[in-house]
C-alpha cells in the first residue's frame, strides 16, 4: 500500500529522516510516536506525497511518487483520507461543504442523509452550515475526521487526530478508526497520546512505529 | 479547450466550483473594469473601422467609373475641339456617354473658389468633358492616342491619381481601427492575465486545501477562469453598451461635415459592437486559464 525504500528528507540543510524502510501493507493499522519535532508530520506529509524524498524510494499504490504528475497525485489522494494537525478548511464555506469537498472535486455526489448521519456521528449535527473560524479546536478537529472518512478511503493517515479532543471523543474516533481498519482500510495515526495507544491494541492489532534520531523504528512492547 | 468546452462550462456551471474560491474583492472589481473600459474604447475603434470602409466605397463608387478630359484651346479652337472629343468618345467602345459641362456647371464647380460671380467667358477656363464608363470600361492609352490626334488640346483624366490615395487612406484608416481592436483585445488580455495571477496568489491556501483533498489542476482552475469569464463578459457588455450610447451622440452624417460626421455605424453596424462581450468573455477565458495552469504548476 505504502512503502519505503532507503528514504530520507532533508530541509534547510538538516536530515530529518534518514534511512527508512517499511511498509504498511493493506489492512494494517500503524501508531506512530516520536518526541514533537522529530519528523512525525514530515513522514506523513511522505505518505501523501505532499513532500518528495530527497533520497530513496517512496511507493503509494504500487506507484512511485517521485514519477507521478499533478493530476496523478491527485487521483492518488483521493483513496487517501487525510487528517490534518491544523485541519486544513476552507474557511469562507460552511462545514457540510467543507467535509464534502473531496466528493465535490472527484465529481460525485453527496447524498444528504449520509452526510446528516457522519456529522451527527462526530457531534456536528447542528454545526453542519457553520463556518471553521467560529468551531472549537475539537469540533474542527472532529469536521476533519469526517472529511476524511466520507470518501470511504483505502488508507487513513491522521495527524494527531485527538490533540484537541477530550477523552470521550477520542475514544469514539478511535473505535471509527478500528471498524475502518475491520472493513480493510489501512490506517497510520500519528500521536503522542500512550493511553490512545494502549487503548487501541487491546481493540485491534495495532503495531507502534517511534521515530529516533532520524529513523523509523518499530516500537518494542514497552509502551 | 475549445470554444465548445467554453459554452458548455458557462451553460452548466459546478456551483460547488465555483464556491470554492472565496469572493474576492479588486480582482473582481478591476477585470470588469478593465472589460467595460476595453469594450467601450473598442466600440470607437469598430465604429471608426467601418465608417472608413464606408468612406472607401463611396469615393469608389463616385469615382471609379467616371473620368474627366479637360480641353485646354484657343478659344476659336475650342468648339471645334470640343466636338472632336465627343465625336472620339461617341466611337469608343466602353463609353456609356459622354458630354460637355455648361458654362453654369463650370461655374458652380469653381463657385467655392472663386466665388459664384465669376465671369467665366472673360477667362481662359479649360472645357471639361465628362464621361461615364459601361460593360468592361474602355482603354485609357488608346483613347489618349486618339485624342491626342483629334484634339491635341484634350487631357484624359481617369481620376486614377486621385482615387488611389483616397482608397489608400481609407484602406489604412480601416487597418487602424481593425489594429486597435486588437491591441486592445491584447491589453485587456493583459490586464485579466495580471488580475487571474494576484487572485490565485491570494488563495494559495485555498488551492493547497484542494490539493490535498484531491483536486485535480482543471478543476482549481475552472473555478478561477469561470469566474473571470463572466466578469468580463459582464464588463464589456456595460462598457459595449455605453459606447453605442456614446455613438448615437456623436452628428449624424452630413456631406458638409466630412468623414467625421460619418463616424458612427448604419444599418447592421450597429450590431457589431454586439460581439464585443462575446469576445471580451473568449479572450478572458484563455487569458485565465493559462495564467491559472501557469500558475498551479508554480504553486507544485
Amino acid at each position: 500500500m505504502i512503502a519505503f525504500d532507503n528514504v530520507a528528507y532533508s530541509y534547510g540543510g538538516g536530515e530529518l529522516l534518514s534511512d527508512v524502510s517499511l511498509r504498511l501493507t493493506p489492512g494494517s493499522f500503524h501508531f506512530l510516536t516520536g518526541p514533537s519535532g522529530a519528523g512525525k508530520s514530515t513522514f506523513l506529509k511522505l505518505c501523501y506525497a505532499e513532500l518528495l524524498p530527497t533520497a530513496g524510494r517512496v511507493t503509494i499504490f504500487d506507484r512511485e511518487v517521485r514519477g507521478l504528475d499533478r493530476d496523478e497525485v491527485a487521483r492518488m489522494r483521493r483513496r487517501m483520507g487525510v487528517v490534518h494537525q491544523d485541519c486544513q478548511f476552507l474557511d469562507h464555506l460552511p462545514i457540510a461543504a467543507n467535509v464534502t469537498l473531496p466528493l465535490a472535486v472527484s465529481g460525485r455526489d453527496t447524498s444528504a442523509q449520509d452526510l446528516a448521519d457522519l456529522l451527527a456521528w462526530v457531534g456536528l449535527g447542528q454545526l453542519a452550515d457553520a463556518l471553521p473560524p467560529s468551531l472549537s479546536g475539537g469540533e474542527r478537529q472532529r469536521a476533519a475526521v469526517a472529511r476524511a472518512i466520507i470518501m470511504s478511503p483505502d488508507v487513513v493517515l491522521a495527524d494527531e487526530p485527538t490533540g484537541n479532543l477530550d477523552w470521550d471523543m477520542s475514544l469514539r474516533l478511535l473505535r471509527l478508526l478500528v471498524e475502518l481498519n475491520r472493513m480493510g482500510k489501512t490506517i497510520l495515526v500519528a500521536t503522542h497520546d500512550l493511553n490512545l495507544i494502549r487503548n487501541a491494541k487491546q481493540q485491534v492489532a495495532a503495531r507502534v512505529l517511534r521515530i529516533s534520531n532520524r529513523r523509523v523504528q518499530l516500537a518494542g512492547a514497552d509502551l | 479547450m475549445r470554444i465548445t468546452d467554453l459554452l458548455a462550462e458557462l451553460r452548466q456551471p459546478d456551483r460547488q466550483a465555483d464556491r470554492v474560491v472565496p469572493p474576492s474583492g479588486h480582482t473582481a472589481w478591476l477585470t470588469s473594469f478593465v472589460a467595460g473600459t476595453m469594450a467601450f474604447l473598442a466600440v470607437f475603434a469598430l465604429a471608426l473601422s467601418l465608417a472608413a470602409g464606408r468612406l472607401a466605397d463611396r469615393w469608389s463608387e463616385a469615382l471609379e467609373r467616371t473620368a474627366t478630359i479637360r480641353i485646354s484651346a484657343p478659344e476659336e479652337q475650342m468648339e471645334t475641339q470640343t466636338r472632336a472629343v465627343l465625336a472620339v468618345l461617341e466611337t469608343t467602345p466602353g463609353i456609356g456617354s459622354a458630354r460637355a459641362l455648361t458654362d453654369a456647371e463650370q461655374q458652380a464647380l469653381l463657385a467655392p473658389w472663386f466665388g459664384a460671380d465669376l465671369p467665366l467667358d472673360t477667362l481662359p477656363i479649360p472645357r471639361l468633358v465628362e464621361l461615364h464608363e459601361e460593360g468592361e470600361g474602355y482603354d485609357a492609352e488608346g483613347l489618349r492616342q486618339r485624342l491626342a490626334a483629334e484634339a491635341p488640346g484634350a487631357v484624359l483624366d481617369d481620376h486614377l491619381r486621385w482615387r488611389q490615395p483616397l482608397a489608400v487612406a481609407a484602406s489604412r484608416l480601416r487597418l487602424l481601427g481593425g489594429a486597435s481592436i486588437l491591441l486592445i483585445l491584447a491589453s485587456m488580455a493583459a490586464m485579466i492575465t495580471l488580475a487571474a495571477n494576484a487572485s490565485l496568489a491570494a488563495n494559495a491556501q485555498v488551492i493547497r486545501v484542494l490539493r490535498l483533498v484531491g483536486a485535480r489542476d482543471i478543476y482549481i482552475a475552472r473555478a478561477f477562469v469561470r469566474r473571470f469569464t463572466l466578469r468580463a463578459l459582464t464588463g464589456a457588455g456595460v462598457g459595449a453598451l455605453a459606447g453605442m450610447a456614446a455613438v448615437t451622440l456623436l452628428p449624424s452624417a452630413e456631406a458638409a461635415g466630412g468623414f467625421l460626421t460619418g463616424l458612427g455605424f448604419q444599418g447592421a453596424g450597429w450590431f457589431v459592437p454586439l460581439l464585443l462581450p462575446p469576445i471580451a468573455g473568449t479572450v478572458a477565458f484563455f487569458a485565465t486559464r493559462a495564467a491559472a495552469l501557469r500558475k498551479l504548476k508554480e504553486l507544485t
